[in-house]
């Protein structure tokens, strides 16, 4: 088995998840038999092939620089959990007592 | 009142047999009726649908025609409507609210289109038989235990139930061509690049397109006029000209080459889908098309390669939630009362391990402590838990693993790399044939819970529609029957064509649609 409980902790670190010893046993073997599929690809010579990225190939779009209409503070933010009316609140970060 | 299609409704507009008020009301008493069993819609837009529909009647009693005036339209909810929810079906997106419309949004309602509701899908594009949504899954129109197909299930069901003329899907990987398969509708991915992605949630930016699904190739020509065209928003859209797609209808076949490429029709396809391809592939021929074998060498290695990298980019997209700009937040006191508990749990262990004189248990249980005091981490980490369901973290942690440090050559550069091999092979294709012609799917559509609890299984049976996504082609599933042992499953086929021939899969697919016996 490629991936074992240990390599998932790793992982959901990596991903900002967390999952108990149960899902990481099955994480482990789902995603185990999806990369033993996915090692078919080692049967083939791609040396010398170039790496693809995109689905169409553009290169330097640009646009000009002009301001557009833009989104009003109070919009911004009208989906955040949690605000003080001007700014995002999230948990204290910087510890004062320090 | 209602029409199979909208250009059956389009001709009764202009008669004055009805009207577009006539049309939404229609389609909101089916909704009403149907979508409690179905839930295709996740949400109806009853007062806007109807507001725009009269607003569009006024203008046609003034002489203001637009060519999509009174097509009623379901819109998949991974797309923005300004003021509207925008879920993804997911818990995570619960309670978000657009703030602003998509590029295609913009485009079909300057058209005349009128937007019914935001229809169900898997959680963020994952998944190929609407399932994973957190809404609930979609029921098949045909019968309640089984798939609409996905992630557009929702669009599929919606279209195929006659609760709106045609609805926008996402294909990501198939989310478009194989519900249409499933469902009995027709559904168009189009070439990467054809149609803006501004407006849609990402899901692997890189594969993402948005398709009409509809009851007729003309419905879907028609909504393919409004929805292509370059869009400065969108830096991968193209600057290709648009030509009128209704004009590849009508057309005979003669003298157009179709490749049937070998590779589709291996092991693994069933045998009664395979007849069905084969009879409309003889017809064709009748009718004085030039039908070829052809292969693509690599299509065995397109859903390996594709879920290397589409777990890849998902992963990268979806760290924008984190619970603190938009979307689901776990609750703070909860999270303070278990990080509490654990940081027992973790002192507890400390002072074993340095009872024990174990060093390096004690170093590493050091480091736990550590990360773990930090709340706003934790906020991140217990948000993103609660807001995603298991299909896309699964596809996260797959995405991560294949970025991390030491697997990154191995499994993403190998995969970007086959990706051109499998490119090149459509290219090399479409250098002898105009179209492919392939099933759109190896089965019919299979019972609900069958594949849940295997993913690998799942990701197999988009292997015929994911290729079209690594090489950035279009692609077209058409209806073309019902299966013989199960005569409420419809089946599909799918034509491919070079990029940008969007009108030539068109041409083909109308043709072989008018081949199936009503």
């Amino acid at each position: 088995m490629p991936v074992t409980p240990d390599d998932v902790d790793h992982v959901a670190e990596l991903a900002r998840l967390s999952f108990d010893d149960e899902e990481k046993e099955r994480l482990a073997r789902d995603m185990s038999r999806i990369l033993d599929h996915i090692d078919t690809l080692n049967e083939l010579d791609t040396a010398g092939v170039p790496p693809m990225s995109h689905g169409v190939t553009r290169e330097n779009v640009t646009r000009s620089d002009e301001p557009n209409a833009r989104i009003s503070r109070e919009q911004a933010l009208q989906n955040a959990p949690d605000t003080d009316g001007e700014h995002l609140r999230v948990p204290r970060v910087i510890d004062t007592d320090a | 009142m209602s029409y199979s299609t909208f250009a059956e409704a389009r001709a009764a507009l202009s008669n004055d047999e009805t009207s577009c008020e006539a049309l939404v009301s229609s389609y909101l008493e089916r909704i009403e009726a149907r979508n409690d069993a179905v839930n295709a819609f996740l949400t109806v837009d009853r007062d806007g649908a109807l507001n725009h529909a009269r607003y569009l009647d006024s203008q046609l009693e003034r002489g203001n025609d637009r060519p999509l005036a009174g097509l009623v339209l379901g819109v998949k909810d991974m797309i923005a409507i300004k003021n509207q929810a925008l879920t993804c079906g997911s818990r995570m997106l619960e309670d978000f609210t657009s703030l602003y419309d998509a590029h295609v949004i913009e485009q079909l309602r300057e058209a005349g289109a009128i937007f019914v509701g935001k229809t169900n899908c898997d959680e963020f594009g994952m998944g190929s038989s609407n399932e994973t949504s957190y809404f609930g899954p979609v029921q098949h129109p045909e019968h309640e235990d089984y798939v609409p197909g996905g992630s557009s299930g929702g669009s599929a069901a919606a279209v195929a139930d006659g609760m709106c003329h045609a609805a926008l899907g996402t294909d990501t990987g198939g989310s478009v061509r194989q519900p249409a398969a499933f469902c009995g509708v027709v559904g168009l991915k189009p070439t990467y690049g054809r149609v803006s992605r501004y407006g849609l949630v990402s899901y692997a930016s890189s594969f993402d397109t948005i398709g009409p699904m509809g009851r007729s190739v003309e419905d879907v020509a028609l909504l393919l006029n409004a929805l292509a065209g370059p869009d400065t928003r969108d830096a991968t859209s193209a600057e290709v000209q648009v030509p009128d797609y209704t004009r590849a209808l009508g057309r005979s076949v003669e003298g157009v080459r179709i490749g049937l490429p070998e590779e589709y029709f291996a092991e693994g396809l069933d045998p009664d889908i395979r007849r069905m391809i084969e009879a409309q592939v003889e017809q064709l021929r009748d009718q004085g098309a030039e039908v070829q074998s052809v292969s693509l060498p690599h299509t065995e290695y397109g859903i390996a390669t594709y879920y290397v990298l589409a777990t890849a980019e998902a992963s990268s997209n979806l760290s924008r939630y984190d619970g603190v700009r938009y979307g689901h937040r776990a609750d703070l006191e909860t999270m303070q009362a278990a990080i509490k508990e654990e940081h027992e749990a973790l002192h507890e262990q400390l002072g074993t391990a340095q009872s024990n004189g174990d060093a390096e248990r004690v170093a590493q249980l050091q480091d736990q402590l550590d990360t773990q005091s930090d709340l706003l981490r934790a906020l991140y980490v217990q948000s993103r838990t609660e807001g995603f369901g298991d299909e896309v973290k699964r596809r996260i942690m797959l995405g991560t693993y294949a970025l991390s440090a030491g697997h990154y050559d191995k499994y993403y550069e190998k995969a970007q790399r086959v990706r051109t091999l499998i490119r090149h092979d459509f290219l090399q294709a479409f250098e002898d044939v105009d179209v492919l012609l392939t099933p759109a799917t190896p089965t019919p559509a299979f019972q609900r819970g069958e594949k849940t609890a295997d993913p690998l299984q799942m990701y197999l049976s988009d292997v015929y529609t994911v290729p079209a996504n690594l090489a950035g082609v279009p692609g077209l599933s058409v209806p073309i029957g019902t299966h013989p042992d199960a005569p409420h499953l419809p089946v599909g086929a799918q034509l491919l064509a070079a990029p940008f021939d969007e009108a030539g899969l068109l041409h083909v697919g109308d043709a072989l649609m008018k081949n199936v016996p009503a």
